[in-house]
């Protein structure tokens, strides 16, 4: 298992390098140039112009560039944003546990309805309950994630008054955030009903990011429970007497999760990532705004450094999904 | 028990809704604050959130006009030669204190010259703090015009500028001077941490800051030592929501009790509903069609007339406004002090306009129209606006192909001297003064930057060179009212329109004045109970 664990530890290192690069390289190749675009319709004078490029460092060879800021990132030193003035690693950081703690209750949401979704498909193949779920999920892909969250928020929000509209927490609640995950600190605070409001804020964006990793998730069970429920050794096992629930609970499920358990690392990556749109809508202070807005002002320090950082992230996932496959299936820790 | 947690206990115990009390004003905003240092940002979203509610300046504009009036400063004395302006400073203002520091003395001269020298003057401490990137100080020509600070006495200040510039009095009341503690600057240099006169800001402001968690909420609280009127709540709190559609539902919800930027679509159900008040204001700003008068046939008058006759204004307002918006026949916005009401627009007469093309030998012209990429206030489509007037400009037999680029591509290509094509672009205007439209845009020395038309025309140039040195409004007017009159005679851009400015409230918000300059102002906003 130690061996299987550096070897996956290893393939770390050029994937840092080459995303250090592609992060680098992706906002230098998009035309428009942040000093214009800082100065907007005003302008402003060549001689300003230059002055701005000597600040900025783009007077530069841009492999000087480049390697000033990888050695930077090798030193913890990501830059600092070109709008904010602020360091890239400081910005990243008070974002990233929102997106994290959002991202974390998509994926539990996802999961705790997916499987079992999937399982009850696929053990009732071709019945009533099947085909709707089924229908749903393919609903739950193709949704616009704007037009299902405005929806929500009408419904839930604005005629029901069930879920508060937006942000993270009543703006009652004051207190200093030291984990960044409001769940925590509002247990922390110990303010009265600031974890219940903590929670009634998260429940529709929690939805609407885990809608689509839910649709995906019950799909790919479904059919890896389908391809397992045909195996041989299924049989054996309904022909030893055991009960439908032991071998769909466990001889089944536990084989079927090998490529559910890809999908769910794959979908981590996308939620931190791709939570745009939920945040966005949601007023959620994640990064993916964060990334967005920095992309529009053609903000280096930031678009570079937050790739680099969200790459990591879901390096760091990928590699933990390798080590469930080895928890779940030996074959593969003992290769 | 801290005063945060008195402001939380209180607003707890109100019965208003979930967020809000008559004590706490919330303030859907739509977007997170640059800094809290206007002088190193241009963002209107960020003069919201520091210049307007935390800081002061010498002069202020009066909320909802264009007038100056005094701030900071007490009153002003303008030299006979226009060269040196004195301002007397106000006494006894105090500024805000955090955890970090606390005044020991009122405002006096010495933040002054600070401010301005920490902007001017490449070798003070704070010039490259946070980025030291003063693009409006800069852009304002600021470093050319002021020679030299110098300190009276603690409370007369005088600058000596290099040429006469009647607008400075109004520049002093733009975002970009307002008045920093030079103390609080001093004792965050010796503690290492200058950054934070950018992060935890100090002003003399009727709100002081209390705390920024970024992309979710700004808090203030009042300044209770506050020299002018105080202001009517207890604390602000601006609740950053950057979707339109979701500020109008926390608004309905009772989460927000002001909103800004509706879709212009929503406005009219806004209207109609019982429980929501909107306001609506002329925007200080202009949307136009600039022309390249530097190549044929633009060059000619009588041609950019003729096509300026093509456009069906009205339906831009329709369909790319939607109805928030009035047509522009001048360069200078309506709310403008010298606005010349007196002109006429040219009339919608395509027939007349290919008569016209045709007198001066121009046919089967072909036009790039250049369309803007993103979203402003003077333009909130300029892809449609263009596809608008190349149906337009087929009617008189122009062929037009609508072009456009990444916005920063747009915004360097377009000053290109040779720029091939009409430009679509547009400027909001900064401080009241006719001067920043009409120099800054159609002045000569702003060729191959801001003057997009490439248009240099020496009776205009010569009314607004005459216009910037003269001490009073009374004796500016008339030039910048005959300096229009020759605009719309040659005619080097197609005025489209002046964008109608909303903002949506719930009914107990009481004192909000929409602001022509653009700002979001909540200093003597209150609630009813």
């Amino acid at each position: 298992m130690l061996n299987y664990v550096l070897s996956r530890l290893l393939t770390f290192v050029p994937t840092f390098i080459g995303v250090t690069l592609i992060s680098f390289a992706f906002i230098r190749v998009l035309p428009g140039d942040p000093i214009i675009v800082m100065a907007g319709e005003r302008g402003l004078t060549d001689e300003r112009y230059a002055e701005l490029s000597e600040q900025f460092g783009f007077d530069r060879p841009i492999y000087v560039q480049f390697w000033e800021y990888l050695t930077g990132v090798l030193q913890g030193d990501f830059g600092n944003s070109f709008v904010t003035k602020k360091p890239v690693w400081d910005e990243f950081f008070a974002l990233f546990p929102a997106t994290l703690e959002l991202s974390i209750c998509a994926m539990i949401f996802a999961v705790l309805l997916g499987l079992p979704a999937g399982v009850i498909a696929a053990v009732n193949r071709g019945k009533f309950f099947d085909r709707a779920l089924m229908s749903t999920a393919l609903v739950g892909y193709s949704m616009p994630i704007f037009w299902w969250a405005l929806l929500l928020i009408i419904v839930f929000s604005g005629m029901l008054q069930w879920t508060p509209v937006s942000g993270r927490i009543d703006l009652i609640y004051y207190f200093p955030d030291p984990t960044g995950f409001m769940l925590i600190d509002a247990i922390a605070s110990g303010q009265k009903g600031a974890l219940g409001s903590a929670v009634r804020h998260l429940v529709l964006p929690t939805i609407v990011l885990g809608t689509i990793p839910l649709a995906v998730i019950a799909r790919q069970t479904r059919s890896a429970m389908l391809e397992v429920l045909g195996e041989d050794y299924i049989r054996t096992a309904r022909a030893k007497g055991l009960t439908a629930g032991r071998i769909n609970g466990i001889h089944a499920l536990r084989n079927a999760l090998i490529p559910v358990i890809t999908v769910i690392g794959l979908s981590v990556g996308t939620l931190l990532a791709g939570a745009i749109l939920t945040e966005t809508i949601f007023s959620w202070p994640g990064i993916g705004k964060w990334m967005v807005d920095s992309i529009f002002r053609r903000d280096y320090p930031v678009v570079q450094g937050g790739l680099l950082l969200i790459a990591v992230m879901v390096m760091i996932v990928n590699l933990t999904v390798d080590m469930l496959y080895g928890v779940i299936n030996p074959k593969i820790r003992k290769r | 028990m801290s005063h945060i947690r008195k402001l939380g206990l209180a607003l707890a115990l109100t019965a208003f809704g979930t967020a809000a009390s008559a004590q706490s004003l919330v303030y859907c905003s739509e977007g997170s604050p640059e800094g809290f240092d206007p002088a190193l940002y241009t963002a209107g979203t960020t003069f919201d959130a520091s210049s307007h509610p935390i800081y002061n300046r010498l002069t202020e504009f009066k909320v909802g006009t264009t007038e100056v009036i005094p701030g900071l400063a007490e009153s002003w004395d303008v030299s006979d030669d226009g060269m040196t302006v004195t301002f007397s400073l106000r006494k006894g203002v105090k500024f805000h204190s955090n955890d970090a520091f606390s005044p020991s003395r009122d405002f006096n001269a010495d933040d002054v010259i600070f401010t301005f020298n920490r902007q001017k003057n490449d070798d003070h401490p704070y010039n490259q703090v946070s980025g030291g990137t003063w693009e409006y100080f800069d852009g304002m020509s600021m470093p050319d015009l002021i020679g030299s600070i110098e300190k009276v006495d603690d409370y007369t200040v005088k600058f000596n500028l290099t040429r006469p510039e009647a607008p400075f009095i109004a520049n002093m009341a733009m975002d970009f001077a307002s008045i920093v503690s030079a103390e609080y600057g001093e004792a965050m240099m010796a503690a290492g941490t200058p950054e934070l006169v950018n992060q935890a800001p100090i002003g003399t402001g009727p709100f002081k800051f209390q705390a920024y968690q970024k992309d979710a909420v700004i808090r203030y609280l009042r300044h209770d030592d506050y020299w002018g009127d105080p202001a009517k709540v207890d604390a602000l709190i601006f609740a950053i929501t950057p979707d339109a559609s979701v500020r109008y539902q926390k608004v309905q919800a009772g989460e927000c009790h002001v909103m800004a930027y509706p879709n212009p679509a929503d406005v009219q159900a806004m209207k109609d509903a019982e429980d929501i008040m909107v306001m609506e204001q002329e925007g200080l700003n202009v949307g136009y069609l600039a022309y390249n008068t530097t190549i044929p046939p633009y060059d000619n008058a009588n041609v950019r007339r003729a096509l300026n006759m093509a456009i069906d204004k009205q339906a831009i307002i329709d369909v790319v406004f939607q109805g928030s918006g009035q047509i522009a026949k001048n360069p200078l916005p309506p709310t403008m002090w010298s606005y010349n009401d007196k002109i006429t627009d040219d009339e919608y007469n395509p027939e007349k306009a290919q008569e016209m093309l045709a007198a001066e030998g121009v046919e089967g012209l072909d036009m790039k129209i250049w369309a803007m990429p993103v979203q402003r206030p003077y333009n909130p489509n300029a892809r449609r606006m263009a596809e608008l007037m190349q149906e337009d400009f087929a009617k008189v037999g122009v062929n037009v192909e609508i072009v456009s680029y990444e916005w920063g591509e747009y915004l360097s290509r377009s000053r290109e001297l040779d720029r091939d094509g009409a430009i679509l672009l547009g400027w909001t205007g900064d401080n009241g003064d006719p001067d920043n439209f009409l120099a800054v845009l159609l002045g000569c020395d702003g060729r191959e930057n801001s003057n997009r038309a490439q248009w240099c025309h020496q009776p205009f140039e010569d009314l607004i060179q005459q216009a910037k040195v003269l001490p009073t409004q009374e004796e500016r007017q008339p030039l910048y009212e005959e300096a229009q009159e020759i605009f719309k005679e040659q005619a080097p851009w197609a005025t489209i329109a002046h964008s109608v400015v909303y903002m949506t409230m719930r009914p107990e918000v009481e004192g909000y004045v929409v602001h022509p300059l653009g700002g979001h102002i909540f200093n003597q906003v209150g609630l009813s109970q």
